[in-house]
């Protein structure tokens, strides 16, 4: 096969062609990096595609792993060929349904895109730690190498499956091989048919519970026979090796792709062989190849059947010269004598091999840490040692334990006929999507293959990515970065400054830079070590202003086509007229149904792009004096300054293992540290206009325009350009009243221009707020902000918090995340950590918010002068109300505790200390305040006592103090995978927050449907719109009667959202606060995000209420309803939105017969809560004043 | 009982009352409860280009937003929807073969073109569609820049082309600001106008006091609205080669008859419609038969162009003695009448 009769896919694409095409059956559910498989299914179903035998697969979305577990046990149990993709903490939640479906020996497939699991911090890249998990449940586990091996198991897996009876797990590595794009020969649905076995299929059929033949399966057993039960199977077990290799060698014979069960590569001779699965072994086998060459004698195996494992076969795979064995684990197992791959190997060696080589055992790659040739070597080299280590780890430096291996990162192996290109872009800069355009050009159009791994941070707002690409001219199986490139463009002109990319160039490499700055000029900005790294290594240095070439080519910030243009131009990849042909075809092809403007836009972009491309002739230039800015202030703590600032700059792979936290604590308030400097324009405040309502730093998603009140005398040392006024506020007579933007922390989303409410009267376009160029401003407001945040908090008694106009100087303890520019969800996270977080408990499930609340290299939950903040956790995506519950219980035991102890020692102490501390009713903001102070005086006179309780009371003195436990997620969490849990801890009745984000989607895997999805918005999983309706969690939840319930918008109603928040808190029960979030999910412009909130509201999409079973005390309907209910069109609030409209493009009957029915539903839903919202009078006019049956 | 047949862009019509390019158009079972209504031809909503093109511009950068972002969420949109969901004229077109499926009557498509390759490839779809005739909607406000001279030369320059593109009758609604109206009508007609709409109302944003901003507000006509279109006709008929409509201000019989008698062969309803409903056509129907057989005409035919300046008593008051009469009987509310 040659590179142009191949298809360019990932693994997930290409795993999902062949679970669709021969299954029946597929249960869903989203998890990274699995996601994709679910989506391609979903889509093609969509579609309308058949599978082989020509029916269209029901593709069915569960509320979690596990319900996508028991429905494909139930649908096995039916007779069907079904599958489902998972991953991670996914596959650990199907483990019981593993359990039985193995036990009762019923044959299916399940693919993993295999990822670390949730331990220390969550991690969404890829290691083996998932399926180990699951290797004792009895399902045979297959595991494959590459993109082509991946497609190529995926189709073995279910044809052992089918004949030997055992269920099977297909996993490749997440993000390394499940989202590689690579060149590979697709199966044919004849080679796929023939593959699977009819008589097994009709022996599968045969075995389902039919009521024409009934039987019994599930039964309890007693000790007598369960054990028996258990043995039974181990026939099946046996013979599953054997029917694997025979299905392998049934494949070969069909597609010429030879497998083996255990397969060997290296010299006949091999004395040192390492023993891996996964892409690593694609690494091991090139560098394998490099030391063959040289003279070395190693080799390696691969394991692709890991269980059953076939112990004899695999020992027999093995050369005989072979004396020592590194067996390589992509996992850890803590506390273990050696990972699981080790131990079988130690077990198959001792009880197989004739001869008795040694075998060490070591991990790699955990969490898709680098595994390169330079490692591999560094384990060959330990084989060499007299005395090998034990348990090693390759790829860190421990220097806590001295497991790590040695290694040079300088020995490299790639060839030269390998061309490697690397580009660092933006997220939103179109860089990606260009250069996998351009592996699709080269790959599928030339003699060349290609491959192309992405690598993305972890912000959703300015991320940064870096493509891996190589050409060749022979398959590519380099499962590693790169490590020296031809070719490296810089998207950005800030990341060559910012980050080390230089190190990464091979002599005489060609660099384009994009920058503002022509090829005279650009010389003088650059600092003098990248200066000096392009004349070390002669660079080839080309420029081009590409953001300008965009907007006048009317693409916006759109650079793909240009940079794209631009490497055609200069790299040397193909003959550049060649490649500039290719690019032209390239663009009208790919934008052919996008419409001629399209097509004629970008094909002006090429031509512009190559006449403002520039070489930069450096030659005899003088170096500069600009250093490299420092990555965090030099004033910065120390933890961060070298630990964060290493994660920041790129370099974490550097920190040694002593460096890190050993149980995953790590300090809150760092990313104050992180400049990102993302917006171009950011907002000014024009003091005249302002009329200090408060709502822009409100709205505000990052907290990067704050707002204090202080008195005149602190002015004193104020930069010349620090803006202050007289405060309007009555109360605050004696105040001066700032706003003060963060210019380096600003995303620039204009979030606070457009709720900002005051015009100028002689300039209406201009408002108390409006933006201007962030580089002019930038010097002048760093000082500005540095002087700002030295001004004092403004007392928390001369704040009503019930007035946004004074509530919002109230610090936020939650900033600069790295959430989406314009977020929906955020604004409502930092109003509770202004009101409440000096004394907050954070249960955060996992999703956007635990991502840009936690993800590292910073975290924006912070904390005050004092040092008081909230106290945040992320358990999991399917337990957080049972964390969060739990984290409630336990301060109500420490409060208990110190209690007791307070009243044992209380003849020692203050005796009005301890009268307060034991009677304050903690009932608001001045009680919180005067509690927290009698806790400090109390612990400075318990250091004084001797009384041993007195330590006693000392740790638990804090409890003392009111904890106010906030249990935050998105609907994923709380309509689907947490509800049962949700609901369970609404019913305790124990005095917990609940702040659901509701973006009615899952946001953070990419938008899949969510039962908070409405009717006929377009998600993945509801490709032609959600034909049911949203769940009224509210309503579900009022329905116990003592559950505080809110629903809110606060762009719609920011004072309602306020005083929701005050309510719930003070609720002395669970509260539930369901809180609409616009997102980038729901495809519109996140400038206009309030807008949309409005929209929502006047149509009566989103309802505003509240209700609050107190009211009851005073004879009142608990429910009351704050927002009046389908007002305006519906359809201004769809056509707004891109989710709704899309469908009207897409399938406009349907979309009008949903429009319709939604109305319809709106009015229903609207006249249900006018009655339930009747005052008791008047629902119940015969029983006045009965208010406790309201 | 009086005949009400009209011809219109050489379409025969049972009356003159055609239901003008409305939001009405844009549902299916309305276009059949018009046609029930007695409506004699439909014309479609407008098929506006530059709102095509901004929507796809728009619909492309949604489907591309947040995308390669983020190592969780390479994209948002589920790719079938994405692929299906390109933004075009199919829907128009799709809509138009609908229409003519549904109903017997003519089906007039309405066309307002961008680009000038747009005018006439959408013109060429709309025919191959099946459109009965075409209406070109031509709305645009000049820039300052752009002489009065370069407008029309445009106009004409977009009306030739469309006419040499497709086969089918052609109409061109335009709006009464230029500096010579009737010129204007006859050399777009020379160009290959087979019919004139007169005229087209163009969008006055208003000032909102409160809110200190510009909002588009969209205020249906009034009888007096029918003045104007009724004035030009007048003088246009029997002068220019093609039929005349009349839109704007149709409310009422009295409204319908005087159009009728200017010289138009057929009345667009519009604003009536939406204020009294579908239903309304059938009573202005019915009123149209009453009123020709109260006052003894036997036909539309009879009254049309009855009133026009070339065929009334006193064709000097379509000219500048009606503006003299007017303001000499204006009498303000609370003055007495003044003389000069």
């Amino acid at each position: 096969m040659s590179a142009m009769q191949s298809q360019i896919l990932d693994a997930n694409e290409a795993v999902a062609r062949v679970a669709y095409a021969t299954h029946e059956l597929i249960a869903i559910y989203p998890i990274t990096p699995a996601s994709p498989m679910a989506e391609w299914s979903d889509t093609w179903a969509s579609q309308q595609q058949p599978n082989l035998w020509g029916d269209v697969p029901r593709i069915i979305e569960m509320q979690s792993e596990g319900g996508a577990a028991g429905a494909v046990h139930g649908a096995l149990q039916a007779g069907m060929l079904t599958t489902t993709f998972t991953a991670s903490q996914g596959l650990l939640l199907m483990i019981p349904n593993m359990y039985k479906i193995a036990g009762e020996l019923t044959p299916m497939v399940m693919h993993v895109a295999a990822r670390a699991l949730a331990a220390q911090g969550l991690s969404i890249f890829g290691d083996h730690g998932d399926v180990m998990a699951a290797r004792s449940t009895g399902w045979g586990m297959l595991c494959s190498n590459s993109v082509q091996e991946a497609q190529d198991f995926a189709l073995l897996a279910q044809a052992v499956s089918l004949r030997s009876r055992l269920p099977f797990v297909h996993f490749f590595d997440g993000f390394r091989t499940s989202h590689e794009l690579n060149q590979i020969a697709l199966l044919r649905p004849g080679q796929m048919l023939e593959m699977l076995d009819k008589d097994a299929i009709r022996a599968h059929r045969q075995r389902a519970l039919n009521p024409a033949a009934p039987v019994i399966r599930g039964t309890a057993q007693n000790p007598d026979v369960y054990f028996q039960g258990r043995e039974s199977v181990n026939p099946y077990y046996q013979q599953a090796p054997d029917i694997m290799q025979g299905v392998m060698d049934d494949f070969a014979r069909l597609t010429g792709r030879t497998y083996r069960c255990y397969e060997y590569h290296g010299a006949s001779d091999a004395e040192r062989v390492i023993v891996l699965m996964g892409s690593g072994a694609e690494a091991v086998h090139e560098t394998v190849d490099a030391l063959c060459a040289r003279g070395e004698k190693v080799g390696v195996l691969k394991v692709r059947l890991f269980r059953p494992f076939g112990a004899e076969a695999f020992v027999q795979a093995l050369p005989a010269s072979v004396q020592r064995i590194a067996v390589l684990d992509r996992c850890k197992e803590s506390g273990a004598s050696g990972e699981p791959l080790y131990l079988d190997v130690l077990q198959a060696v001792s009880r197989h091999a004739s001869l008795r080589p040694e075998v060490i055992g070591g991990r790699y790659g955990l969490g898709s840490k680098e595994f390169n040739p330079a490692m591999i070597k560094a384990v060959f080299d330990e084989l060499l040692v007299p005395q090998p280590r034990q348990g090693f780890t390759i790829g860190i430096e421990d220097d806590l334990c001295q497991t790590s291996l040695p290694f040079d990162p300088d020995w490299q192996i790639e060839p030269e006929n390998v061309y490697r290109a690397l580009f660092y872009g933006l997220g939103s800069d179109g860089t990606v999507g260009a250069n996998k355009n351009t592996l699709k050009i080269i790959g599928e159009s030339t003699t060349q293959w290609a491959q192309g791994y992405f690598v993305y941070d972890s912000k959703k707002a300015g991320a940064q990515t870096i493509s891996h690409l190589r050409f060749g001219p022979s398959p590519i199986r380099s499962s590693y970065l790169i490590q020296k490139a031809h070719f490296i463009g810089c998207h950005q002109p800030g990341f060559l400054t910012q980050y080390e990319i230089l190190d990464k160039a091979l002599p005489g490499a060609v660099l384009l830079l994009n920058t503002p700055e022509g090829p005279d000029s650009v010389w003088e900005h650059l600092p003098r070590s990248v200066q000096t790294q392009i004349q070390a290594l002669q660079l080839k240095f080309h420029v081009i202003d590409a953001h300008s070439v965009a907007r006048e080519a009317g693409l916006g910030h759109r650079i793909n086509t240009i940079m794209q243009t631009a490497f055609f131009a200069i790299s040397g990849v193909l003959p550049r007229d060649k490649a500039l042909d290719k690019i032209r075809t390239a663009i009208t092809k790919t934008y052919a149904r996008k419409g001629p403007e399209i097509i004629a836009q970008n094909l002006q972009a090429v031509e512009a792009a190559l006449s403002h491309l520039y070489p930069v002739d450096w030659q005899g230039k003088t170096l500069g004096q600009r250093e490299r800015p420092l990555t965090v202030a030099a004033d910065a703590p120390a933890f961060v300054r070298e630990v964060t600032a290493c994660l920041l700059s790129g370099q974490g792979d550097r920190l040694p293992v002593s460096a890190l936290p050993a149980d995953g604590t790590w300090p809150s308030g760092t990313s104050q540290y992180e400049k990102r400097n993302l917006a171009h324009e950011i907002p000014v405040w024009d003091p005249d206009v302002c009329i200090q309502c408060g709502k822009c730093a409100m709205v505000c998603p990052h907290a990067v325009i704050r707002i204090k009140a202080y008195p005149e005398a602190e002015l004193a040392h104020a930069p010349a350009s620090f803006k202050a006024t007289a405060a309007k506020d009555r109360e605050w007579q004696d105040l001066r009243y700032s706003i003060q933007v963060a210019p380096e922390d600003c995303t620039g989303c204009e979030l606070c221009v457009q709720v900002c409410p005051a015009k100028n009267k002689s300039v209406p376009r201009l408002k108390a707020l409006n933006m201007a160029p962030q580089a002019a401003l930038l010097e002048q407001e760093k000082h500005n902000w540095d002087f700002f945040l030295k001004l004092p908090e403004l007392p928390r008694e001369r704040i009503h918090a019930g007035q946004i106009r004074q509530q919002q100087v109230m610090q936020p303890l939650f900033e600069f995340s790295g959430a989406c520019a314009g977020c929906g969800e955020t604004p409502y996270l930092k109003l509770l950590s202004q009101l409440f977080g000096d004394h907050a408990l954070i249960a955060n499930a996992t999703g956007c918010s635990s991502i840009y609340g936690g993800n590292l290299p910073t975290t924006p939950w912070t904390h005050t002068a004092e040092g008081r903040g909230p106290a945040w956790a992320n358990s999991l995506f399917e337990d957080n109300a049972e964390f969060g519950l739990g984290l409630a219980l336990g301060h109500q035991q420490k409060q208990t505790s110190a209690r007791q102890l307070l009243e044992m020692l209380a003849p020692q102490l203050n005796g009005e200390r301890v009268a307060l501390l034991l009677q304050n009713p903690l009932a608001d903001a001045a009680d919180v305040y005067a509690q927290q102070a009698a806790i400090k005086d109390l612990k400075a006179e318990l250091r004084a006592l001797s009384d041993p309780l007195a330590r006693e009371l000392l740790a638990l003195a804090d409890a003392l103090g009111k904890s106010s436990v906030w249990i935050v997620g998105g609907d994923g969490w709380a309509y689907d995978i947490g509800f049962g849990g949700l609901d369970h801890v609404l019913a305790s009745g124990e005095n917990v927050n609940i702040l659901v984000m509701d973006t009615e989607v899952y946001s953070n895997t990419g938008g899949q449907t969510s039962k908070a999805t409405p009717k006929g918005a377009v998600a993945k999983f509801s490709a032609g719109g959600k034909a049911l309706g949203k769940k009224d969690l509210g309503l579900m939840a009022m329905s116990y009667g003592h559950v505080y319930v809110a629903s809110v918008a606060m762009g719609a109603k920011d004072e309602h959202t306020l005083k929701v928040f005050l309510e719930a808190e003070a609720y002395p029960g669970p509260s539930l606060i369901i809180a609409y979030s616009h997102c980038i999910a729901h495809g519109i412009n996140m400038r206009q995000g309030l807008e949309s909130q409005k929209l929502a509201v006047k149509s009566g999409e989103w309802l505003l209420y509240r209700y609050d079973p107190r009211r009851r005390d005073t004879g009142q309907n608990p429910l009351q309803l704050d927002s009046k209910g389908p007002q305006g069109r519906l359809e201004d609030y769809l056509q707004d939105q891109n989710r709704f409209k899309m469908l009207f493009h897409s399938q406009p009957e349907a979309a009008q017969r949903f429009l319709k029915e939604h109305r319809q539903e709106l009015g229903k839903r609207w006249a249900l809560y006018q009655h339930l919202a009747q005052p008791v009078e008047q629902a119940h006019p015969t029983e006045k004043g009965a208010s406790q049956n309201a | 009982m009086p005949d009400l047949r009209t011809e219109y862009l050489g379409l025969p019509l049972r009356s003159p009352l055609v239901a003008s390019a409305s939001p009405l158009g844009e549902d299916l079972e309305n276009i059949q409860r018009l046609a029930e209504a007695g409506a004699a031809a439909i014309i479609l909503p407008s098929l506006f280009e530059e709102q095509i093109l901004h929507e796809r511009q728009a619909h492309l950068h949604y489907l591309d937003y947040g995308s390669e972002s983020h190592a969780e969420a390479l994209n948002y949109v589920p790719s079938a929807t994405a692929q299906q969901s390109l933004i075009g004229p199919e829907h128009a077109l799709r809509h138009l073969e609908a229409a003519k499926a549904a109903v017997e009557i003519p089906i007039i498509a309405s066309l307002n073109g961008h680009t000038p390759g747009g005018w006439c490839d959408y013109a060429r779809r709309f025919e191959s569609a099946g459109a009965d005739a075409l209406e070109l909607n031509i709305y645009h406000i000049p820039a300052l820049s752009e002489s009065g001279a370069e407008v029309e030369a445009r106009y004409l320059e977009i009306v030739a082309a469309v006419r040499a593109s497709i086969q089918i009758p052609l109409a061109v609604k335009v709006g009464p600001y230029f500096s010579s109206p009737g010129h204007m009508a006859c050399r777009l007609a020379d160009a290959g106008a087979d019919g004139l709409v007169l005229f087209n109302r163009f969008y006055q944003p208003d000032i909102e006091l409160e809110a200190l901003d510009v909002r588009p507000r969209l205020v249906l006509s009034q009888p007096i609205d029918n003045r104007l279109p009724m004035t030009w006709i007048s003088l246009l008929y029997g002068h220019v080669k093609a039929d005349l409509a009349a839109t704007s201000g149709i409310h009422s019989v009295e409204d319908v008859v005087k159009l009728l008698m200017a010289g138009a062969n057929v009345t667009l309803l519009c604003a009536l419609l939406f204020k009294r409903g579908i239903g309304a056509l059938q009573v202005l129907e019915r009123e149209l038969q009453d009123w020709l057989e109260d006052h003894e005409y036997d036909s539309v035919a009879q009254l049309r162009g009855s009133m026009s300046q070339l065929n009334c008593p006193d064709p000097a008051a379509f000219e500048r003695a009606q503006y003299m009469k007017t303001l000499q009987n204006f009498v303000p509310r609370s003055e007495k009448p003044f003389y000069y």
